[in-house]
């Protein structure tokens, strides 16, 4: 009787027993309650008559997208394409207003954080209503701003404002840029950048091993720079010129109806994309200037003085000491704003910018009404997307760790 | 012997003049000193090196700069002033609503090319972008639970007052039962027979815990006697809500379709901040636990909350969220908007606090160990209060990433602030080229006074708390 007693105790008393007990316990509730789950979702499809499975995404789609690079890619027509189709058109209409806000929310970051710390109050005082005002508004206001309050007043169909003459216009229906007509001779010129690249990185290479060798640099931005420019524009003028810019046309005679930008001339970017992108960068280069800012704050400032008493220049400490210490600090969260500025692509939903969300949660969900796959689908991409960013964080964080000791 | 002839003796030669008093103090140079020097530190130091060809370019470029910007932000900061303020319609006496921010070409009285604010608009739809469709009559409950809830924050937030622990208590506890029932209007029925088998569980729990207490109860009974003691005053508590939310208090029920502008935001932003706190903490300590099972569950869960954007979250809140439930069980929209909003930011609250964790030294855990705690009484007492000082401006910041978020809600069709402003453009009767902008303008003030205002607070209370860790 008292043995049993003090084997019950011991039990209950170790952690370790009880550590997994307390687990198995998790386990099975966790079960049970998706099975619950899986029961009443499956009760409820049966009762609204509706089944399991991605039969959908064969059938074709009836409803209109509006012109993006994702429709021009898959050809997309109504009553021709399928659901399918209109996923990928999804994904490559979020991941081109990711990349292209990407680019440019770095570009004004980085500008906005360096001026943050400049000497000069002008320039701080600019960079901190910048942050201050853009990173306490919510984005979706900022997109409608955007949208509602700018794009859409500009002037009508037949109407435009001029940015370079005859070159690039914007009216309500978006804006016009030239397109580049490339020829099938363009491929050598393609060829001959690829090339030039690879005869700068041999050049940059034995330029290290000289500057090891003997203590003399080559002026590796020049060389680089000429060859980069001087060898496809070689190639570019032998083949013939085979690129041509197509002009968008604007008519202001005629008949009423066929007044303003004429269609396939030029290349139109519709205000939704414009907005979205214009939000989408503008709101994260506000999160990235303090990034950068706090980054370059992070490198001791013993490095610099470090740095000029060993005779190295204010430029080249910048880029040989500073810099590299501040990128390290600066790009897992870096990553993570991109991150972000991917997932905020998805507002887009509430301007009718054909994404992801909008066209295959929003319009496609409502035609077809299969709730659980679509959403399932559509939180795949985002949540592929978010893990191999992750995975590259880890592989780049145990690349740049400092070794301690 | 003076100092005059030591000196004298010990160079060989007689020394012409020897200072007796401290030179007179000169005036910094005017280049450092006073409003000169403040502009030369400022602005002139940046512009103002012309020893190369190099240099001068360079200060030439930041001159132009300078005057660029300085040109860009004084027209901006007076084209706000003059939108908001100097040219704007005030008020519309004659009660002719549009027409009263009209210009001339568009059929109204304003001159040509007028453009600025139309505030009448934006009077006219007051009540509704702050209120909703709230009953008109009923406002005083929504302006009353403002009231006590403000008081209550600002009592915690003043260090001198006193019982800021209590009322912080209360704030957590007491306050979202007084205000869901101020705002629904409560009287969802009372069972008597559940709230007394709370009440006699609870009751018979927390017996038991005392008994554990007092050493009555041995072996392998007092680790429950402990869980029983705190599952008690749960019991208790959990009785206590379903009698207040259960009374009937004579108010007119009011539908959370009813509910909209601010009230919407500040419900769902308060309701994501208070839940997803202790949600966020539990899951970071499951992520750093060495049970296998519940690491890889935490780890599961915020990885993929995470990974998604809150729209698809919402979405799926709306759409997927009631196939789940069983058959006749049916959420409000609102509801099923708290419940993504708040597993939403719980996973981003669980990484600040695993970061407060891990940067809790090693020694503290040790120490913890060694005196003999368990684990639940070593997270309560030591590890928790050190990591979540640690990360307050953390928390903080994710606390005005949610408010901002609540701003999405008007995506699923729940008139949030900025919903509720979005839907009032539509309205032809103020119909004028100046209504969005004066619109957003008005929600994006509101939304700026707040996150700043938070930003600054958690800004203070950083450097509040750094001054400590200062050696």
């Amino acid at each position: 009787m008292a043995g049993k007693t003090r084997t019950v105790t011991t039990f209950f008393n170790d952690s370790q027993y009880r550590g997994i007990l307390f687990q198995i316990l998790l386990a099975v509730g966790l079960v049970l309650f998706g099975k619950w789950l899986m029961d009443n979702t499956l009760q409820n499809l049966a009762n609204q008559g509706k089944s399991l499975g991605f039969d959908f995404l064969t059938s074709t789609a009836g409803f209109q997208i509006i012109p993006t690079l994702g429709t021009w890619l898959f050809d997309y027509e109504v009553g021709v394409s399928t659901y399918l189709d209109v996923y990928f058109i999804g994904i490559v209409n979020t991941f081109v207003v990711a990349i292209l806000g990407i680019v440019a929310a770095t570009v004004l970051g980085f500008t906005i954080g360096i001026m943050r710390l400049s000497d000069n109050l002008v320039f701080r005082g600019f960079a901190t209503i910048y942050i201050e005002l853009l990173r306490n508004i919510p984005l979706l206001l900022q997109l409608f701003f955007w949208y509602f309050a700018v794009l859409r007043a500009m002037p009508g169909k037949r109407d435009r404002i001029e940015l370079i003459d005859g070159v690039i216009g914007l009216n309500i229906t978006g804006l016009y840029l030239p397109a580049p007509m490339a020829d099938a001779d363009f491929i050598y010129s393609v060829f001959a950048v690829l090339v030039a690249l690879g005869i700068t990185l041999a050049v940059r290479r034995y330029a290290i091993k000289r500057q090891a060798d003997t203590g003399q640099a080559l002026p590796m931005f020049w060389i680089g720079l000429g060859i980069m420019t001087i060898l496809p524009m070689i190639v570019f003028y032998a083949s013939g010129s085979p690129l041509e810019w197509s002009l968008p046309e604007f008519k202001d005679t005629g008949p009423k109806l066929r007044q303003g930008y004429q269609d396939g001339a030029g290349m139109l970017l519709v205000p939704e994309m414009l907005s979205v992108w214009l939000a989408l960068s503008l709101y994260t280069a506000a999160f990235i200037a303090e990034i950068v800012r706090a980054g370059i704050l992070a490198v001791n400032r013993g490095q610099t003085e470090a740095s000029y008493a060993l005779g190295l220049r204010p430029n080249i400490t910048l880029r040989l000491v500073i810099i590299p210490q501040a990128m390290r600090v600066i790009i897992p969260p870096l990553t993570s704003q991109y991150l972000n500025l991917t997932k905020n692509s998805s507002l887009a939903v509430a301007i009718a910018y054909p994404e992801l969300v909008s066209v295959f949660a929003g319009t496609a969900l409502n035609q077809v009404g299969k709730e659980i796959e679509m959403i399932f689908m559509m939180m795949m991409v985002y949540l592929t997307f978010s893990l191999l960013t992750a995975a590259f964080m880890n592989w780049f964080n145990s690349r740049v760790k400092l070794v301690e000791r | 012997m003076t100092k005059e002839t030591q000196r004298q003796s010990e160079a060989g030669v007689p020394v012409a003049f020897v200072r007796r008093e401290d030179a007179p103090l000169l005036p910094p140079p005017p280049s450092q000193a006073g409003l000169v020097g403040w502009l030369y530190k400022n602005i002139f130091a940046s512009m103002s090196d012309f020893g190369s060809i190099g240099a001068a370019v360079k200060s030439v470029l930041m001159a132009g700069l300078t005057v660029i910007l300085l040109y860009f932000l004084a027209t901006q900061f007076y084209g706000l002033l003059d939108f908001a303020l100097f040219s704007a319609v005030w008020s519309d006496p004659d009660g002719v609503k549009r027409e009263a921010c009209w210009t001339v070409e568009q059929g109204g009285a304003l001159p040509a090319g007028w453009h600025a604010a139309c505030w009448p608009y934006i009077a006219a739809k007051a009540k509704f972008i702050f209120y909703g469709a709230y009953p008109e009559d009923q406002l005083w409950r929504v302006n009353f639970a403002y009231v006590v809830g403000a008081v209550m924050l600002v009592w915690v937030m003043i260090e001198r007052l006193p019982y800021r622990k209590p009322v912080g208590l209360l704030l957590l506890t007491a306050y979202p039962v007084l205000a869901t029932v101020l705002l629904t209007g409560g009287g969802f029925g009372l069972s008597a027979t559940t709230v007394g088998i709370y009440t006699i569980l609870g009751l018979a729990a927390i017996t038991f815990g005392r008994l554990g207490k007092l050493g009555r109860i041995t072996g392998p009974l007092a680790d429950l006697a402990q869980i029983a003691g705190v599952a008690g005053w749960v019991l208790i508590f959990l009785a206590a809500i379903l009698v207040l939310v259960g009374v009937d208090f004579n108010l007119p029920a009011v539908d959370t379709r009813d509910w909209g502008g601010l009230l919407i935001t500040l419900v769902v932003a308060i309701t994501g901040i208070v839940a997803s706190l202790p949600l966020g903490i539990v899951l970071a300590l499951g992520r750093r636990s060495e049970m296998p099972v519940a690491r890889f569950l935490s780890t599961v869960f915020i990885e993929f909350w995470r990974g998604v954007p809150l729209i698809t979250v919402l979405f799926m809140a709306s759409v997927m969220l009631p196939l789940f439930m069983p058959e006749g069980v049916n959420f409000d929209m609102l509801l099923r908007a708290l419940i993504g909003v708040t597993l939403f930011s719980a996973a981003y609250m669980a990484e600040v606090v695993r970061g407060g964790l891990q940067a809790i030294d090693k020694g503290q855990y040790e120490g913890a160990d060694a005196v003999g705690l368990s684990y639940w009484q070593s997270m309560r007492l030591v590890i928790l209060p050190q990591a979540l000082t640690h990360v307050i401006p953390g928390i903080v910041n994710t606390f005005i990433g949610l408010f901002k978020d609540t701003a999405l809600v008007s995506i699923v069709g729940i008139f949030d602030l900025l919903g509720a402003a979005q839907s009032t453009l539509a309205d032809p009767a103020w119909s004028t080229p100046v209504q969005g902008i004066t619109g957003y303008l008005v929600v994006g003030m509101l939304f700026f006074i707040f996150c700043f205002g938070m930003s600054r607070y958690s800004m203070y209370m950083e450097r509040k708390l750094s001054r400590g860790h200062k050696r």
